[in-house]
């Protein structure tokens, strides 16, 4: 497994410093409908340098490079534990080589490791088995200004002032602009929303994190969520909280939801909060080739 | 853009209003969570008695906030073969974690400045009003832009915290950032939240079509 050392670290080191196209796309869209001299419009055009010169000058896009979570599919047969091994040690020298701030501290001691390793939980790996002989890891980056403004609901509940939201669509609608209009600008607006519907408590914040590997522009398959989806994006826009909670036309970059099976007695709504640093990254390693997106 | 100097004088403090974007040119000192808890526990409340160089870096404290800035940042520092530190990222940190101490540690080291993101709430707004200070945003995420600015380390207290955590002494040359809550006591983060909670009440009362 050494051989993938390289690799992964190239794999940090892309998903750190060059923000993926479909999301700088994005921020240029937005860029356009804010008003030229505000405060929004200064926010959004700072982000846009900043996202080239992290890219030319190979630095963090932000210092806050988050959790590093792989998504590890491999071929019948790779030993997840030699897996696990060799993507510690890339993230250990990725922070040696100041890609990655190091972000590991026990909760206990408050001691950080300094080398972004922790427990068999940090890094975070997810190991899935696929068929065929290539290896694709997945990597995104979540800061913790945008983790700690996610949220769960436990439907029925009463979300803004007051109001009922149900066990149904219409319930989920009211629960994620209510987690938006309570995070505000603290999860570094405008966000991308990853939505999980149902699950338990932990498959579902699991499932609301996954769903963000969906790029900005792919609709969902599912055309009632599909419309969801823009729905809950244009009315999250009309809070007008705006770029960095400065005020202005975008809030949300993108909303992404998935459906979980749930049980009878549970409906969760579960949402991650992704900031405009949206950083994930693919790495595909197919016949000792090695590629990216 | 105006440009402002640290330290930074009560006039110049009180002539700046929010919604106004400046630069900052001088000395600033990082601190975030740790930080403001240890300079809170040790030193305001007295809960736990100082310890190792504790005394040392208050006092060395005192001086650089005094009329100074306090910046809410967990920087990634390179560090040269000679030795040298290098701020690679350094953007904001979401500043209402430190709302609990923000507003005593200003009265009591007389800062007029807190650099962050997201806002403060009515304790920090009311210690702007008396001390007088500014709460000042900076673009969040933008970490390679911004420490572009930073052009000297010259030094670092309390690296036991570890380095996202330490107090960093750094020279900045033209930081930009926007004052969102000012002497007068207006804040923009008050504002926004609640101009969005009047929106969200109408959008709740929409049913689904």
């Amino acid at each position: 497994m050494e051989h993938l050392k390289e690799p992964l670290i190239e794999l940090i080191r892309l998903a750190a410093t060059n923000l993926p196209p479909d999301v700088e796309k994005s921020l240029r869209q937005a860029l356009e409908r804010e008003e030229p001299g505000s405060a929004a419009y200064g926010a959004l055009e700072t982000i846009l340098k900043n996202v080239e010169l992290s890219r030319r000058r190979s630095t963090p896009i932000c210092q806050d490079t988050g959790t590093p979570i792989f998504y590890v599919y491999h071929p019948e047969g790779w030993s997840t534990r030699k897996l696990r091994q060799v993507i510690q040690e890339a993230v250990a020298e990725a922070t040696r080589r100041s890609y990655l701030r190091p972000n590991s501290v026990d909760s206990l001691t408050d001691k950080n490791t300094g080398n972004n390793l922790g427990d068999d939980h940090f890094p975070t790996i997810h190991f899935e088995e696929v068929d065929g002989d290539t290896l694709t890891v997945d990597l995104m980056l979540k800061g913790g200004g945008c983790e700690n403004v996610g949220a769960q609901y436990s439907l029925p509940a009463r979300v803004g002032g007051g109001v009922p939201a149900g066990r149904d669509l219409e319930g989920v609608r009211r629960a994620v602009l209510d987690a938006v209009q309570k995070a505000q600008g603290q999860g570094c607006s405008p966000g991308i929303l990853g939505v999980a519907i149902g699950g338990d408590r932990g498959s579902a914040y699991y499932a609301s994190k996954e769903v963000l590997f969906r790029k900005m522009d792919e609709p969902n398959p599912d055309p009632q969520l599909a419309e969801m989806e823009e729905r809950i994006t244009e009315e999250a826009n009309q809070l007008g909280i705006g770029p960095m909670g400065f005020g202005g036309n975008t809030t949300v970059l993108g909303t992404k939801i998935t459906g979980l099976h749930r049980l009878p007695a549970s409906y969760f709504v579960t949402i991650s909060y992704m900031c405009w640093a949206y950083r994930r990254r693919r790495m595909i390693w197919k016949d000792g080739q090695v590629t990216y997106e | 853009m105006r440009k402002v100097q640290i330290p930074i004088s009560d006039d110049v403090v009180r002539s700046l209003e929010v919604g106004d974007p400046i630069t900052l040119s001088g000395v600033m000192v990082t601190a975030r969570d740790a930080a403001h808890k240890w300079l809170m526990d040790t030193f305001i409340t007295h809960k736990r008695e100082p310890q190792g160089d504790d005394l040392e870096v208050y006092e060395a404290l005192k001086k650089l906030l005094n009329g100074g800035v306090i910046y809410h940042c967990g920087p990634v520092v390179s560090q040269t073969e000679t030795g040298e530190y290098r701020f690679v990222a350094a953007g904001p940190t979401t500043s209402i974690r430190e709302e609990p101490y923000q507003g005593d540690i200003m009265r009591h080291f007389n800062v007029k400045g807190v650099i962050g993101k997201g806002g403060m709430g009515a304790k920090t707004l009311q210690a702007c009003q008396e001390v007088p200070g500014l709460y000042l945003h900076a673009v969040g995420g933008a970490a390679s832009w911004l420490a572009q600015t930073v052009k000297r380390v010259l030094g670092v207290y309390k690296l036991e915290f570890g380095a996202p955590e330490a107090f960093w002494v750094i020279e900045v040359e033209d930081f930009p950032v926007v004052v969102t809550m000012d002497a007068g006591g207006n804040s923009l983060h008050a504002e926004i939240e609640a101009r969005s909670a009047k929106v969200l009440e109408d959008l709740l009362s929409e049913e689904t079509s």
